[in-house]
């Protein structure tokens, strides 16, 4: 257990993607099933037991404490589990040699140890099992511990990182791993023996498993010469979640039904009215949407289905979940990925008109005989077939009508051509350090724009952007911040925003949320910075109507539930 | 003799009447008695200064040769007699030359500790009780959160780290004087014999622990041209250099930092610490208990940092105890790192994508 801690306080602290699945392969390599197995798991968030309130942790802390003392630490560490895994009283280890430790000296438990009982046990006996663990770890130790077990564990690694750090134990790549994922369980021994060349492959016996899905590249005009509009389909880009409906059939007949997230996350709870509909064997891939009375609602609307622990009676009736499917991976038994794209959307279409079940349909595609009709067609989606629901397209997608489902990214059979992005002109107004490589710049921009204040006009913050640039803008927006700067707040400058002193930066964004936790009242999506306008004078910048004037009209297709 | 007596609480520090002189004072007096050389407790300008021969030679290594007007070096377990008060300096084990000064006048004995620590540092003298009727302490970490951990295991984490990245340079945040050399000692007690990089700032203080006797291997100033080649290697600096422009020729930096403060996970964040090493020249809550408890005294006084919990422990163990809310001190060594509160952030919008 102590070694897991270690590598989860070391990960939550490591900005980057790369050196966070390095210090993750080296944990595996070095760590004994079936220890790693239930690391694996954690990581991965495939564990499931009763979770500990932090009511308990609070009364089993105030058994071994002065109350003022804790009070005073609590306020000043802010978080509940680090300030118990700091106060509570262990023996001190004596390192010194000929020295005995003193106090009572537990052996720390391990992680397999942890989750084995708990998995077990009944939450009456969580006060005792975790008071006895608490002895025998360290701080570091008792801080995982309490973090694993109130369900917290927010260390930045998804669970398609953590099997990529295990696939890179062995010449695998993720997706394989991916693959068998499903069948297998806690402590996953089969499946390191088998990236460890130890033993062979294990048999996926799941009936509904995850198929790593196939991507898009985004196209460039480029990219068009050498395209042959006459080998190509396209179809709607829907703006929703890409998903995976898969159903299947134990051997005992028991029916299992799940709904993955396009990173093979199984997001099936937060959508039973979707799972309840899967009767079919198959796999499904599509666009997860929100629709009412046939109509697609925006991605606001579904936006608010999302991240949801529970869903309540009232949230399915109002936000109806409801898959357009794209592709058919499998059927009946059989892997149709290996076949071309026009086949499977044949055999797509045949399952779907057999099925008439209301919450799947197909995408339709889009006629075109040239690429200038396709321009056409993606400018103006309500004329050229998405009708009613056009304000939910972000795009389109073009693929290769041979093309097989191959997993990841493959080169060019698929292309996503988005449409073009919004722009607004953003005076920046704040600036902070970057992690890791960009430590030393400034490098995250809070930009605002011109509203109307009770002394004249200000500027209030819209937004957030930390990409965009190249390296070369970077440090030049640096010195800008640097030299620019009126006040400082920890890690945050204040910059110069004056309407003839500052910086203008072109932000590009793909839409536009409300938001209550703002000050301008709303949330841009995927903010980056387009252009630096180093001639543009601050007071020329746009104003929040431009802002609200967008939202409005994206707002016009979301129908408020009666 | 009463305690407020023999030592008072002045605008310039403590101060003994009729010792004519000043413990630590942050304005220049006539007669400083100096526990250590960091700048909070160590500054120039005073007529005359008593302090252990270390921190004389550290403050003129700061400030120059001539940073008072006249100089007496008392050593360890040394007494001297300043018109009746018999003055002594103990170690306080903080950093090299370190002391407490016991200050004792008909049968009273006052000890200000200064800065103290009883983990164990190769570098300096090891602390040593002294038994007293009012005890002075600091308070720097004086919440039961902060136990400091056993210091081989964050070297060992740090030497972890850079075998597991050993094209990334790491660069480790520490203050100039004491902690810097410390963990200089500590990694080579752990075996590393490479060179060890260090800023510029750091390498006088770095040179005159070593005449003085402090082994620590083979210690380099960083070039500024050889930067990018420093993959691999541990790089020493002051705390703020590790976000300074002065990092960023670096091979993929890890940023690390030496200090208490790290102990407490949302500060390590809030200073961009990707790996941070709680490894501090203070005591601990621990420590600070114990030592309050071994020196027997019946009244304590907290000059700064987290005073209310320390008073609360002696109060509720029926021992004396006030806070004497001195400013001016917790500047260097372990300052709490410069945070934002709440109050003062400005009105960041996040991103929602």
């Amino acid at each position: 257990m102590n070694r897991f801690a270690e590598l989860l306080d070391r990960l939550g602290y490591e900005p980057g993607r790369n050196n966070k699945l390095r210090l993750m392969t080296e944990y595996f390599r070095t760590t004994p099933d079936p220890e790693r197995g239930f690391a694996l798991a954690a990581l991965a968030g495939g564990l499931s037991f009763a979770n500990a309130k932090p009511g308990l942790i609070r009364a089993l802390i105030a058994e071994r404490t002065d109350p003022v003392l804790f009070g005073m630490s609590y306020d000043y560490v802010g978080d509940l589990s680090e300030t118990v895994a700091l106060l509570w009283p262990s023996p001190r280890e004596v390192h010194e040699p000929g020295q005995p430790a003193i106090g009572h000296n537990r052996p720390p438990p391990s992680l397999a140890e942890v989750i084995e009982s708990l998995q077990a046990s009944h939450r009456s006996d969580l006060p005792g099992l975790l008071s006895r663990w608490l002895d025998g770890l360290d701080e570091t130790g008792r801080w995982a511990l309490l973090k694993l077990i109130t369900g917290s564990l927010r260390i930045g690694v998804s669970a398609r990182l953590a099997k990529s750090s295990v696939a890179a134990l062995g010449d695998l790549e993720p997706n394989d791993i991916e693959e068998v994922w499903h069948g297998l369980e806690p402590p996953y021994e089969s499946l390191f023996a088998w990236v460890e060349g130890r033993s062979p492959r294990p048999e996926a016996t799941d009936p509904a498993p995850f198929r790593p899905p196939m991507l898009a590249h985004p196209i460039d005009d480029k990219d068009f010469d050498g395209l042959d509009a006459r080998v190509m389909t396209a179809e709607w880009k829907w703006d929703g979640i890409r998903v995976q409906a898969v159903g299947g059939t134990r051997p005992d007949g028991r029916r299992v039904q799940r709904l993955f997230s396009r990173t093979g996350e199984d997001i099936s709870k937060s959508f039973p009215d979707l799972v309840e509909a899967i009767d079919f064997d198959g796999a499904i891939d599509g666009e997860l949407l929100v629709l009412r009375e046939g109509r697609v609602q925006t991605f606001n609307v579904l936006q608010q289905r999302l991240n949801r622990q529970s869903v309540s009676p009232k949230m399915l009736v109002e936000f109806p979940a409801h898959v357009r499917a794209y592709d058919l991976l499998h059927w009946g038994g059989e892997d149709l990925r290996p076949l071309p794209f026009c086949e499977r959307r044949e055999r797509l279409e045949t399952m779907l008109g057999s099925l008439e079940n209301p919450r799947f349909d197909i995408s339709r595609l889009i006629s075109f005989e040239t690429w200038e009709d396709l321009a056409a067609a993606r400018a103006n989606p309500a004329e050229a077939g998405a009708g009613v629901d056009a304000a939910a397209v972000e795009g389109c997608m073009i693929k290769r009508a041979d093309s097989p489902y191959v997993p990841g990214r493959p080169k060019g059979l698929w292309y996503k051509w988005k449409h073009d992005p919004h722009v607004v002109d953003a005076v920046l107004m704040y600036a902070q350090r970057g992690h890791g490589k960009r430590s030393s710049f400034y490098s995250d921009y809070t930009f605002g724009v011109w509203r109307e204040g009770a002394g004249g006009d200000e500027l209030v913050p819209v937004g957030k952007a930390y990409f965009g640039f190249t390296d070369a803008e970077l440090a030049e927006l640096d010195r800008f911040v640097r030299r620019n700067t009126v006040n400082r707040f920890g890690p945050v400058r204040e910059v110069t925003h004056e309407p003839d002193k500052g910086l203008v930066l072109e932000i590009a964004f793909e839409g536009l949320n409300r938001s209550t936790r703002h000050k301008s009242g709303v949330a841009m999506r995927f903010p980056r910075v387009s252009r630096i306008r180093w001639d543009k004078p601050p007071a020329e910048a746009d104003r929040i109507e431009i802002l609200e004037k967008l939202l409005q009209r994206e707002g016009e297709a979301e129908e408020t539930p009666a | 003799m009463r305690p407020s007596e023999l030592l008072t609480l002045t605008p310039s520090g403590l101060y003994c009447p009729q010792a004519d002189a000043h413990i630590d004072p942050v304005r220049p007096v006539r007669r400083a008695l100096i526990t250590h050389g960091h700048s909070d407790h160590a500054r120039a300008g005073h007529e005359a200064v008593l302090a252990t021969p270390e921190t004389l030679a550290i403050m003129a290594v700061r400030y120059g040769v001539d940073f008072a007007g006249y100089t007496q070096a008392v050593r360890l377990g040394e007494t001297v007699d300043l018109n009746g008060v018999k003055v002594s300096y103990h170690p306080a084990g903080h950093v090299l030359g370190s002391a407490q000064i016991a200050l004792e006048c008909e049968g009273l004995r006052i000890v200000a500790s200064g800065d103290y620590k009883r983990a164990r540092d190769p570098t300096c003298a090891p602390f040593e009780v002294v038994p007293c009727d009012v005890f002075i302490t600091e308070a720097t970490f004086g919440l039961p959160v902060f136990r400091h951990p056993d210091t081989r295991d964050e070297v060992a984490k740090l030497l972890a780290s850079v075998q597991l990245f050993p094209e990334r340079a790491h660069i480790v945040g520490a203050y100039a004087l004491g902690k810097a050399q410390r963990l200089m000692a500590l990694i080579r007690e752990a075996g590393y014999d490479q060179p060890i990089y260090v800023h510029g700032a750091m390498e006088r203080l770095t040179e005159f622990y070593q005449q003085s006797g402090v082994p620590l291997g083979e210690i380099r100033k960083v070039q500024a041209a050889e930067r990018p080649k420093l993959g691999g290697a541990i790089v020493i600096c002051p705390p703020s250099a590790t976000q300074d422009l002065w990092a960023r020729k670096f091979p993929d930096p890890v940023t690390a930092f030496a200090s208490g403060w790290m102990r407490v996970r949302a500060r390590a964040r809030q200073k961009g610490v990707e790996l941070p090493l709680v490894v501090s020249d203070h005591s601990d809550w621990d420590d600070l208990c114990r030592t309050i408890l071994d020196t027997g005294a019946g009244e304590v006084w907290v000059t700064h940092g987290q005073e209310d919990a320390l008073v609360h422990w002696c109060t509720s163990r029926g021992i004396r105890a006030k806070p004497l809310h001195m400013l001016g001190y917790g500047d260097e060594g372990e300052v709490e790192p410069d945070t934002a509160g709440p109050a003062d952030a400005p009105p960041v919008a996040e991103a929602a994508s």
